[in-house]
């Protein structure tokens, strides 16, 4: 996909929630603190692509997800949806965008309402946006959806409750919610795994093949075999930052960061032949209010060097690697 | 190498359901275990793996009923129930509960709460005794002593988990049961997780039990593993075996369905879902899903039949003069 | 990368759904379908519910119950019962069972009428604390509190003192009273829906706050607010009864309140008149009850967390070790 006419361009996008201070911070008037959930994140998703964000929690990769769907606010930057900067937007004026990406969430038990049935929960974008026209032609998009998501034959599905579908036919009612208006972005977060293993790979497939017919896709995870799997190139997020991305086979067979290379030795094999030395990393990912001073992964770093502690890298191309593999980090 | 400290024989589990009848959520599971062992039990949800730890530990509803037995060092633990299981739950078997690092109650010290059932079972004669072995257990589990005195929130997700793990050790058990210890943490803290229970199982002598769904963790944690339908075991042996020789269709499907960090193969899910538990199953339960399912599998129960090095599983196809061929 | 058998795509009959203990705890089932299944299935539950539609029935249809006037003398000061007056007389010689069945009326509406009154205060309240948030919830809870630490009886005192004694001051006077507890219950249960991800999603979707609270939120709140309301009557109830015996109450009517108090002013201990007090007050006792029954259900079976059951009960059983060849 060319970098150029991308689909979701997202640019030095900062999120930071306010930490509350409560009620003796407040009179003792200690400063404000501020979660920096998201530090300067730049990416594109071009149509027909789909882009893993990977880390682990508290990275920041739900609160980009968020941000990108404007259920947060984000602080300063840019995400520019085919062309057009959706940062500032008000409400009335995002309503017409919202058809057009749409976001499915990691908790299918959780995301439809237990009082809907099938046919309720696909065809409300339906009537918020008013589309669809008459009662008739409605259900024959619903059907279609249903069938697109994979739950066929639709009949079978339509008058059902969620507490009467398992996750993954549930996972795949949110699907077809999401699908009915006909997105050009689908925005996935976690989309499996809440899921029993068997049917992970089903739902992953339906998501590729919906990049296929021509669906740009997100897709939130914290499991880089998933990503390496099915998405076309990762972003590897530390600390509200993409330290390396690249085209999927780039980052998971020759990662440049140390971070990536951490993560990617640790990941378990599904043979027990394959059983590397896991480079484990001590401690747990710093707290996103105090972010370390220089490159943010320094205090845990096995290769770091002083000018690791004063010196912020920018994402730059990767020495020795393809153009599109680029890595933030001062000694690749 | 003795090999059963720990002996499970033909161990069922029944659940009463409200409206009559009953769920056989463990039908007939048998394994033993050598001291030092680290065995994986893997599955989906509602395989009856969590079941079947619990029953062990004699931690079940009274809405259950159990039989079978379950040998420790020679003794049937099973033998009366309650009664025969109470001095040896903690003290010989003890249990990591799934979601155990955010059962800690929030108001008291992660000491205290370590130190409770030492208390409780009488392994501390006095609180002092009580606090310094806290502080042992804390060191051994990679948790400086002095911590002793925080309180749960003062403790990262990784350090309640491993917090977790020191309180199961408390009272010195030989068989550690651990549920799904690392599902809801981070790779690099999973990683951690599971070089310390291998340490543990190392330093210490202790056997152990691993349920999990994840199978890449038990690949590289476990020798051996025991993959669960339907409550029975349908395939064990040596990890390695099961992922290059599998003898049982579920086993490979449930390989294929796992995505690699550097497979290339396709991943595919298994149709359909597992059968119900509260009637009787007829022929071999995963046939419905199976893709070689063959004429006798819908109607004749499939034997168990043993092959090198302790690999064991039940499948039709293993009858067949080719049997070679099953996977 | 090629997609394989698509999952789960089996046709849904009972072999495929989950149950036992791995099954998902949580079903879901309208606010309609679970008020049936409570009433029908909770005996507590049942016998409150036809103790106040009998007491519902008496007090409509009053005018053809009741055998004697509420105001005419027909026999003898505190003639004890008899077969001509069930439940005897009282110090004017006035019929206590048509005094009862007529007290029923006025009891019964001020009840409703007062806990609808709380209802609406106090949902609305709710509603809008609970959805809204921020510092519409801050100033709302802020007059929640206020409200919450008024003593009861001064302001009924004081209220009935100003603004007279009528019916529709004291319905007024009770709704007021008691919409603090309905407001912060629904507050809390709202809040909590709010965060629900399918709420969440809704909103992502462009849904606007009409459609996010009558559609995804209320109907999760609905049952409990019923079930409050049911509660709320039986301390509305209570609540007219002591205002009667305060002598507080509109003198032109008479409810089972007014009717103990009578007894009391009128000397029917001294007269060893117990018919005179004991009906009024037991049917009072037995319609808070019958209240307390069918609120309390309604609460349990939607409270999940009184639900809750324990790995800690330890009493499984075991079977002998042939039980495998019974089961096969």
């Amino acid at each position: 996909m060319s970098q150029n006419g991308a689909l979701l361009e997202v640019s030095d996008l900062v999120t930071r929630y306010p930490v509350p201070r409560g009620l003796i911070g407040t009179i003792a008037r200690r400063p404000r603190q501020q979660v920096h959930a998201v530090e300067g994140v730049t990416f594109t998703v071009g149509a027909g692509e789909m882009l893993a964000l990977v880390g682990e929690s508290g990275c920041g990769k739900t609160t980009t997800a968020q941000t990108v769907m404007r259920m947060v606010e984000e602080d300063s930057g840019q995400i520019r949806f085919r062309g057009r900067d959706i940062t500032g937007l008000s409400h009335r004026e995002l309503r017409p965008i919202r058809r057009e990406m749409q976001i499915i969430f990691q908790d299918p038990y959780e995301s439809l309402d237990p009082r809907f049935r099938v046919r309720d929960t696909v065809e409300e974008p339906l009537l918020i946006h008013s589309e669809g026209g008459s009662g008739k032609q409605r259900t024959e998009r619903i059907t279609e959806a249903l069938v697109r998501a994979g739950l066929t034959p639709p009949d079978l599905y339509i008058n059902r409750f969620p507490h009467e579908l398992s996750g993954g036919q549930r996972q795949r009612v949110a699907i077809a919610a999401a699908l009915v208006l006909e997105p050009k972005l689908l925005v996935a977060d976690e989309p499996v795994s809440m899921l029993d293993v068997s049917v992970r790979a089903g739902i992953l497939s339906l998501l590729d093949e919906l990049r296929k017919s021509g669906l740009g896709i997100l897709m939130i995870t914290h499991d880089l075999s998933t990503a390496s799997h099915f998405a076309d190139r990762i972003a590897v997020m530390y600390l509200g930052r993409i330290v390396e991305e690249g085209p999927a086979r780039d980052v998971v067979r020759s990662p440049r960061h140390p971070y990536t290379k951490a993560l990617v030795s640790v990941v378990p094999k599904r043979d027990p032949r394959d059983r590397t030395e896991p480079q484990i990393l001590q401690g747990e990912t710093p707290n996103p209010v105090h972010v370390p001073e220089g490159c943010r992964f320094h205090p845990r770093c096995p290769i770091a060097i002083d000018d690791c502690r004063a010196t912020d890298p920018a994402l730059e191309p990767v020495p020795g690697g393809g153009a599109e593999h680029r890595g933030a980090c001062i000694r690749m | 190498m003795s090999r059963d400290l720990l002996r499970v024989e033909d161990l069922h589990v029944w659940f009463d359901l409200d409206g009559g009848g009953e769920l056989h959520a463990v039908q007939g599971i048998s394994f033993d275990l050598a001291e030092g062992e680290r065995m994986g039990l893997v599955g989906e949800s509602g395989c009856g793996k969590t079941t079947s730890i619990l029953a062990m530990m004699g931690l079940l509803p009274s809405s259950a009923s159990v039989s079978g037995k379950v040998i420790l060092d020679g003794v049937d633990m099973l033998e009366k129930g309650e009664e025969t299981v109470a001095p040896h739950r903690w003290h010989d078997v003890a249990m990591i509960f799934q979601g155990a690092m955010n059962a800690f109650n929030p108001v008291k010290t992660v000491g205290e709460q370590i130190a409770e059932p030492m208390l409780l079972h009488g392994t501390a004669s006095s609180k002092s005794v009580a606090s310094a072995r806290v502080r042992e257990l804390l060191e051994l589990v990679g948790i400086s002593g002095s911590r002793a005195k925080r309180y749960p929130h003062e403790f990262s997700g990784g350090m309640r988990q491993r917090a977790a793990i020191a309180m199961a050790l408390a009272c010195q058990p030989k068989v550690l049961l651990a549920d799904e210890p690392t599902t809801a943490l981070d790779v690099m803290v999973q990683a951690q997780i599971l070089e310390l229970l291998i340490s543990l199982t190392h330093d210490l002598g202790l056997t152990m039990i691993l349920v999990t769904h994840d199978l890449p963790v038990v690949a590289q944690v476990c020798g051996r593993a025991a993959v669960m339908y339907a409550g029975r075991i349908a395939e064990e042996g040596p990890t390695q075996t099961l992922y290059h020789d599998p003898r049982h269709p579920y086993t490979r499907m449930l390989f294929a369905a796992t995505p690699d960090l550097y497979g290339d193969d396709a991943v595919i899910s298994i149709p359909g879902a597992p059968p119900r538990l509260d009637r009787e199953l007829v022929g071999c339960p995963f046939q419905p899903r199976c893709d070689s399912a063959f004429d006798p599998c819908p109607s004749k129960e499939p034997r168990e039949r043993s092959f090198d090095g302790g690999h064991r599983a039940s499948c039709h196809l293993n009858e067949l003069p080719t049997a070679a061929t099953v996977a | 990368m090629s997609s394989g058998p698509p999952d789960q795509i089996v046709p849904l009959n009972e072999a495929n759904v989950v149950v036992g203990p791995d099954a998902p705890a949580e079903i879901a089932v309208g606010p309609r379908s679970l008020m049936r299944t409570v009433l029908l299935e909770n005996r507590a539950a049942m016998i409150g519910t036809i103790i106040l539609v009998v007491t519902t029935l008496i007090a409509i249809f009053a005018g053809v119950l009741a055998p004697h006037s509420t105001t005419e003398q027909i026999g003898p000061v505190y003639a004890p019962p008899s077969s001509k007056w069930w439940l005897g007389l009282d110090d004017g010689g006035v019929d206590m069972l048509s005094q009862m069945i007529y007290g029923a009326r006025i009891s019964m509406i001020v009840g409703f009428a007062g806990a609808a009154v709380a209802m609406i205060i106090g949902g609305g309240v709710g509603i809008v604390s609970g959805y809204f948030g921020g510092r519409t919830d801050i100033a709302l809870m802020r007059i929640t509190d206020y409200f919450l630490v008024i003593p009861d009886v001064p302001l009924m005192i004081v209220f009935a003192a100003v603004f007279g004694r009528s019916l529709l001051n004291i319905i007024i006077i009770i709704g007021i009273i008691y919409w603090t507890s309905t407001a912060r219950l629904i507050r809390a249960q709202i809040k909590s829906v709010r965060e629900r991800v399918y709420v969440k999603r809704a909103q992502s979707l462009g849904a606007g706050h009409n459609r996010l609270i009558w559609k995804h939120v209320m109907p999760q709140v609905v049952p409990l607010l019923v079930a409050n309301t049911v509660l709320t009557i039986a301390t509305a109830i209570f609540a007219e009864t002591y205002i009667a015996f305060l002598g507080l109450s509109d003198p032109t009517k008479s409810s089972w309140g007014r009717l103990i108090q009578n007894s009391l002013s009128g000397g029917a201990i001294f007269h060893n008149a117990w018919w005179a007090v004991v009906p009024p007050g037991l049917a009072v006792t037995v319609v808070i009850l019958a209240c307390t029954m069918v609120g309390q259900a309604l609460e349990d079976a939607m409270n999940p967390r009184l639900k809750v059951g324990h790995l800690s009960v330890r009493r499984f059983r075991v079977r002998p070790f042939s039980a495998r060849l019974d089961t096969r």
